[in-house]
C-alpha cells in the first residue's frame, strides 16, 4: 500500500487546512508536468498532493478595466487561445506557449513554471517584464507580491509551506504599451532555455520610451528584473546607442553557469542579444497599438 | 493508504478502476483497463506515445494522475475508429506508410486526431510544430507529416 495521499479540495479555505496540517512533505499540483516527473525521478518524495484544480478561481482569464486576471492553473494551451490577453501581452502568451509539446501545454501552468522555481522557466522572465503580480493565499488571508519575489533560488520560493499562488494579475496597459519574450534553444522545439529575456515598454506618440521593464532567464540562480537595461529605454527610441546601451546592462546582469547547454561567455553574449531583439520586437508591437 | 475509486467516460463508454495515489492515467489505462494501445515511451512527457485527449485537450497520460480521471471524458486511440471503420488519420497512416515499428503511431494518430478537430486546414508548419511533442525513432517523420497533411486534405474535401 502507499503512502502517498491525494486530495482536491473545493474550497481554498480547505486547501490551507491540508497544507497546514500536512505531516512529512506537502506538495500543491497544477498540471503536474515539473511535479509528476520529479516524483517519478525520485527527487521528489512527497507525502501529500494537494490537487489546485477544482478550486474556485484556478483556472481562467478575466479582464476588468484593462487589468487581467489569470487563474494559476490556467494551462498554456488556454493562455494561447485567449485573444484578449494575446492582444494586450502578446510576449506574456508567447512565452507561456513555448513551454513543452501541445501535450505538455495542455496541462502547463503559469503557476506551477514560475513555482518549481527552474532558472530557466520560460514564462518567468515574461511575467516579470509585465509587473505581475502574484495574488498567494494563505492561513493569514490574501496577500499579493511582485512575481519577482518568488524565486529565490533554484527550486526555491518565498512562499510559506501552506501558501500558494491563486492568481496572477497584469497591470492595465497605457496606449503604445507592448512585450515581447524570446528564448535561446539549440533547436526549435522541446529544449530548456539558454537565455530567455523578457521586455516590456510603452511608448508616447512621438516613439520615445516612457516605461519599461527588462527581465533574464538562465543566466542566474533566480530571474533577474534588469533596471539599468529598463533605464536605457527609458527617454529614448530605439537608435544604435539605446540598444547597444540595452545589450550592455544585459550582458552585465548575468552571472551565469557553464553547463551542456551553453558556457558563461555565451549566455553573456547572447543575453545581450536576445535583450535587444526582444526590445525591438515590443517596440515594434507597441508602436502598432496607438 | 485506502485506493481510489475513479469513474470516468473513456471512448463513449462508463468506465471504472481502482488505483493509487502514485498510479498515472497511463497505469490505469494500461493495467487496470487493458487499454494497451496507448504507449509507454518515456513516462516524463518527452516523446507522446502516450497522447490521449482529456475533456478535449491532447495530454501525456503519463503525466496525469489516474485519480485526477475522475468524471473525466478520455479519449484512448482505441475510441478514434468508427467501429470497423478506420478514422481518416489512421487510413491515411497506412498508405502512405507513415509508420515502421508503430510504437509511437498510437501517439500521433491521436495527436494529429486532437489537431485536425480544431484546425481541418492546417498548414505544414503547424502541424510539425503541433506534433513537436511526438517522437518517432524510425520514420523521418516526413511520411508522418504527409499522411496528416493528405488526411486533413480529405476531410475537407469529404466535409
Ligand atoms: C516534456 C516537457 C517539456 C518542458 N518544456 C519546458 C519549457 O520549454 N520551458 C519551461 O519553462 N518549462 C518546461 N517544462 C517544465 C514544465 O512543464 C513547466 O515548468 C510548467 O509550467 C509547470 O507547470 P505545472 O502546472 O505542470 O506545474 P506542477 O508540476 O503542477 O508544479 C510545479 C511546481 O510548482 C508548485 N506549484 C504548482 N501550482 C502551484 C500554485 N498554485 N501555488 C504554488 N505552488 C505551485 C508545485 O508544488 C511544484 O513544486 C517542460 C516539462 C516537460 C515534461
Ligand atoms: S510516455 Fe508519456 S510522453 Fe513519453
Ligand atoms: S514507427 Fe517506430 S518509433 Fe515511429
Amino acid at each position: 500500500m502507499s503512502a502517498l495521499s491525494y486530495a482536491a479540495p473545493s474550497t481554498v479555505q480547505d486547501a490551507i487546512g491540508l497544507l497546514s496540517g500536512a505531516k512529512g512533505i506537502a506538495k500543491v499540483m497544477s498540471g503536474g508536468t515539473d511535479l509528476l516527473v520529479q516524483m517519478k525521478m525520485g527527487r521528489l518524495k512527497a507525502d501529500l498532493i494537494v490537487d489546485t484544480k477544482k478550486l474556485p478561481g484556478i483556472f481562467g482569464i478575466t479582464e476588468s478595466a484593462g487589468v487581467f486576471t489569470i487563474g494559476a492553473a490556467t494551462s498554456g494551451a488556454q493562455l494561447g487561445e485567449h485573444e484578449g490577453l494575446k492582444a494586450a501581452w502578446p510576449g506574456v502568451v508567447e512565452a507561456a506557449n513555448l513551454i513543452g509539446s501541445t501535450q505538455v501545454q495542455g496541462r502547463a501552468s503559469l503557476a506551477g513554471n514560475l513555482c518549481n522555481a527552474s532558472p530557466a522557466a520560460d514564462s518567468v522572465p515574461a511575467m516579470i517584464a509585465a509587473g505581475a503580480v502574484a495574488v498567494i493565499v494563505g492561513p493569514n488571508g490574501q496577500r499579493e507580491a511582485p512575481v519577482e519575489t518568488i524565486v529565490v533560488g533554484p527550486g526555491r520560493t518565498s512562499l510559506a509551506k501552506d501558501e500558494f499562488i491563486l492568481q496572477f494579475r497584469l497591470p492595465a496597459r497605457p496606449a503604445r504599451s507592448s512585450d515581447a519574450y524570446l528564448r535561446f534553444i539549440p533547436r526549435t522545439e522541446m529544449d530548456i532555455a539558454v537565455v530567455g529575456c523578457g521586455v516590456s515598454v510603452t511608448l508616447d506618440a512621438q516613439g520615445v520610451c516612457t516605461a519599461a521593464r527588462v527581465a533574464l532567464g538562465a543566466v542566474a540562480p533566480t530571474q533577474v528584473l534588469v533596471t539599468a537595461a529598463a533605464n536605457a529605454l527609458i527617454g529614448h527610441t530605439l537608435d544604435t546607442a539605446t540598444l547597444a546601451a540595452v545589450d550592455a546592462a544585459a550582458r552585465a546582469a548575468c552571472n551565469p553557469i557553464t553547463d551542456k547547454r551553453g558556457t558563461i561567455d555565451f549566455r553573456i553574449k547572447i543575453a545581450g542579444v536576445l535583450a535587444r531583439r526582444a526590445a525591438k520586437i515590443a517596440y515594434d508591437r507597441a508602436g502598432a497599438r496607438a | 493508504m485506502s485506493k481510489h475509486h475513479v469513474t470516468a467516460t473513456i471512448n463513449g463508454e462508463p468506465a471504472e478502476f481502482l488505483c493509487e495515489t502514485e498510479n498515472t492515467l497511463l497505469d490505469a489505462l494500461r493495467d487496470q483497463l487493458r487499454l494497451t494501445g496507448t504507449k509507454e515511451g518515456c513516462g516524463s512527457g518527452d516523446c507522446g506515445a502516450c497522447s490521449v485527449i482529456v475533456d478535449g485537450r491532447l495530454v501525456c497520460s503519463c503525466l496525469m494522475l489516474a485519480v485526477e480521471a475522475e468524471g473525466k471524458t478520455i479519449q484512448t486511440i482505441e475510441g478514434i475508429a468508427d467501429g470497423e471503420k478506420l478514422h481518416p488519420v489512421q487510413q491515411k497512416f497506412l498508405e502512405h506508410a507513415a509508420l515502421q515499428c508503430g510504437f509511437c503511431t498510437p501517439g500521433f494518430l491521436v495527436a494529429a486526431k486532437a489537431l485536425l478537430d480544431r484546425n481541418p486546414d492546417p498548414t505544414e508548419t503547424e502541424v510539425r510544430y503541433w506534433l513537436a511533442g511526438n517522437l518517432c525513432r524510425c520514420t523521418g517523420y516526413d511520411k508522418i507529416i504527409r499522411a496528416v497533411l493528405d488526411t486533413a486534405a480529405e476531410m475537407r474535401a469529404n466535409a
